[in-house]
């Protein structure tokens, strides 16, 4: 049987607060025209944000380390993804 | 082990729940019923698409106009692409042999989600539907190709959208069956089932569950990006607006690369079950093939570079994709020398499943070998957009998952429906395909390296020969599928009584009657050795 874990108020309101605020981080970086790295610094912002979730409102913080470091792989995954697909626009 | 005769529950297809006749088919859970019910509709559309594949063939018979417009032939290909991508190959084994026989291979009594599994099959109906209905909807049916290049995809009349939304929701189903085979293969095997423990054709489905949860994601962005681009005008594709097109195939190639191994990795895995079986000896090799398939689900998702050779990608990024492309076909190869080590010195038995299991070696090589020829930076410029592109994918796909799934439908047959069908016709019905298959497509290859362009409606006069050609092999080709259909449709009430384990198969899907009960087991086994052990290692 799995083990339920019912995270508190306060742990809610902290992690909705950062979300919040890396979402403002997101939209004024937008803004700031960083040129070649505001994608790069937008998926990072992006990130964080999705590891938050899954780390605290999706429980991975509970889980084994096997599923954390499969939930590791993927990130890596898609970013090399990404990378080999700005490799092509940086040497073109 | 168990038998038909002494088992306690009723088989699955007498099986009466809630609802009777065909209302307990389309509300059932059961994940044979739900196998079947893939199995059923597939059938239906491929029939569609075959035609549709058919009557572009006697188009090109004879050069000038025959039998349809341009226009008209631009929409039969896009929408035979459609269909057959994304409705049957994608979707194909997974759905129909890999709901029917993983639970039951690893010792389950069903998926870990039944009910999503069933909601999967209904979003695939809805976005085969949708798919169907862009023929017909709208201003006239799709004529981009199965690709949806932008610019044109952008900016054709013609009714993309209905096509492109049919592909997003198909994309949804196949995400939800990849997520449901990969809870299911880390929860619920037997009890001693350990990884290394588990037959070969549940790997090649693991493997291939991440690529569909994984890689599905991004066409379906993709896809919405396209819309969103027709509908409301944000620039990411058209560079009028700030966008880039080769954006787009990068973005689309990222997925739909890795979805030729989402068909080609369970195919792999139904003929993994079959060499064994049919030799009467344990796989060679058992590690390096379910390695194998991590490696190639791995390594498939980085050579998607190799379908823009042309397109304006970068110096580095064509021989960093060559490359790639190259090292992917390492792990094809094992698999091979290994099917053909497992046979032998085996007890080699040519029964129908094994016939289309040796036919999909050869006809899958020729693809290979073909795409090699097209990783190939210098060779791929010449070949770019020929029918021998044509002539490769189809000795890919069509041979490749078609005959593996003609192998696995022949294999499973006694087990889903607990009746025999005719070796005979089987034979008969597999020399046709394989003739018409060889000559439908062979020349394609031939005409293509001549310069024969793909997607042409006309060609040159000295072309002709290759395409009436084809139309023989067409016709031979829809013979043999006619003649296999009807054999295994006509035995499935008056066959001979299949018993528990007609083939001398060790895995458990054998171990239980045909066809199974409702609930696979009376008592879940316990595992203790290995999968391919016919007491003589």
């Amino acid at each position: 049987m799995e083990k339920h874990h019912i995270s508190s108020y306060t742990s809610h309101g902290i992690v909705l607060t950062v979300l919040l605020t890396l979402t403002a981080l997101s939209v004024t970086i937008a803004e700031l025209h960083l040129g070649a790295i505001s994608v790069a610094v937008a998926l990072l912002v992006a990130s964080i944000k999705g590891t938050t979730v899954l780390t605290y409102f999706m429980h991975l913080k509970y889980e084994s380390t096997f599923f954390k470091v499969m939930v590791a792989g993927v990130f890596a995954m898609y970013a090399l993804i990404i990378i080999f697909t700005f490799f092509d626009y940086i040497f073109r | 082990m168990s038998t038909s005769e002494t088992h306690a529950q009723v088989s699955y297809l007498e099986h009466q729940g809630k609802y009777k006749g065909i209302l307990g088919w389309l509300t059932s859970t059961d994940h044979k019923r739900i196998a079947l019910l893939y199995m059923y509709s597939m059938l239906v559309f491929f029939s569609v698409s075959a035609i549709l594949g058919l009557l572009m063939t006697i188009e090109k018979a004879a050069p000038g106009q025959d039998i349809m417009t341009a226009q008209q032939y631009n929409g039969f290909f896009t929408i035979h692409g459609v269909i057959m991508i994304f409705i049957i190959v994608i979707p194909g084994l997974a759905a129909v042999f890999g709901n029917f026989a993983l639970p039951i291979m690893i010792g389950a009594r069903d998926v870990a989600f039944p009910k999503l599994n069933l909601f999967s099959w209904y979003l695939y109906i809805i976005g085969a539907i949708l798919g169907v209905l862009s023929q017909f909807a709208g201003d006239g049916p799709p004529d981009t190709g199965w690709t949806f290049y932008v610019p044109y995809s952008a900016e054709s009349s013609t009714n993309v959208i209905f096509a492109l939304t049919a592909a997003f929701v198909l994309g949804f189903s196949s995400i939800l069956t990849g997520l449901n085979f990969i809870v299911t293969i880390h929860r619920m095997r037997a009890p001693g089932m350990t990884f290394f423990k588990m037959p070969l054709f549940p790997w090649s489905l693991y493997a291939t569950a991440w690529i569909q949860l994984l890689a599905t994601p991004i066409i379906g962005i993709t896809l919405l990006m396209v819309i969103a681009e027709r509908v409301l005008h944000i620039g990411f594709f058209d560079p009028a607006l700030g966008g880039d097109p080769v954006l787009f195939q990068h973005l689309f190639w990222i997925y739909s690369h890795p979805a030729v191994y989402i068909m080609i990795l369970p195919a792999m895995g139904v003929v993994t079950e079959i060499f064994p079986t049919f030799s009467q000896k344990p796989v060679f090799g058992y590690g390096a093939i379910a390695i194998s398939s991590l490696a190639i689900a791995f390594v498939g998702y980085f050579v998607w570079g190799h379908h823009m050779f042309t397109s304006g990608i970068s110096y580095w990024s064509r021989w960093f994709f060559s490359f790639l492309t190259f090292i992917v076909a390492i792990p094809s190869a094992i698999k091979v020398f290994n099917w053909v080590s497992t046979m032998y010195g085996g007890s080699i038995d040519m029964k129908p499943p094994l016939l289309y299991a040796i036919s999909f070696i050869f006809l899958f090589m020729i693809g290979g070998f073909t795409g090699l020829t097209l990783g190939s930076l210098a060779t791929n410029i010449q070949l770019h957009d020929t029918s021998f592109v044509v002539a490769h994918f189809h000795y890919i796909i069509f041979g490749g998952m078609g005959f593996a799934f003609f192998a696995g439908i022949h294999y499973w047959y006694p087990k889903i429906y607990g009746r025999m069908y005719s070796n005979r016709w089987a034979y008969i019905g597999w020399g046709f395909l394989f003739t018409g298959f060889n000559l439908l497509y062979f020349p394609q290859f031939i005409i293509g390296i001549q310069g024969m362009p793909r997607r042409y409606f006309d060609y040159l006069p000295e072309f002709q020969w290759g395409h009436f050609l084809s139309l023989i092999g067409a016709i031979i080709l829809l013979s043999g599928f006619i003649i296999m259909v009807s054999n295994l449709i006509y035995h499935r009430r008056k066959g001979a009584i299949a018993p528990a384990n007609p083939w001398k198969g060790v895995t458990l899907e054998w171990q239980i009657p045909s066809p199974p009960p409702v609930e696979n087991f009376d008592e879940i086994p316990t595992i203790t050795r290995k999968p391919y052990f016919f007491g003589k290692d």
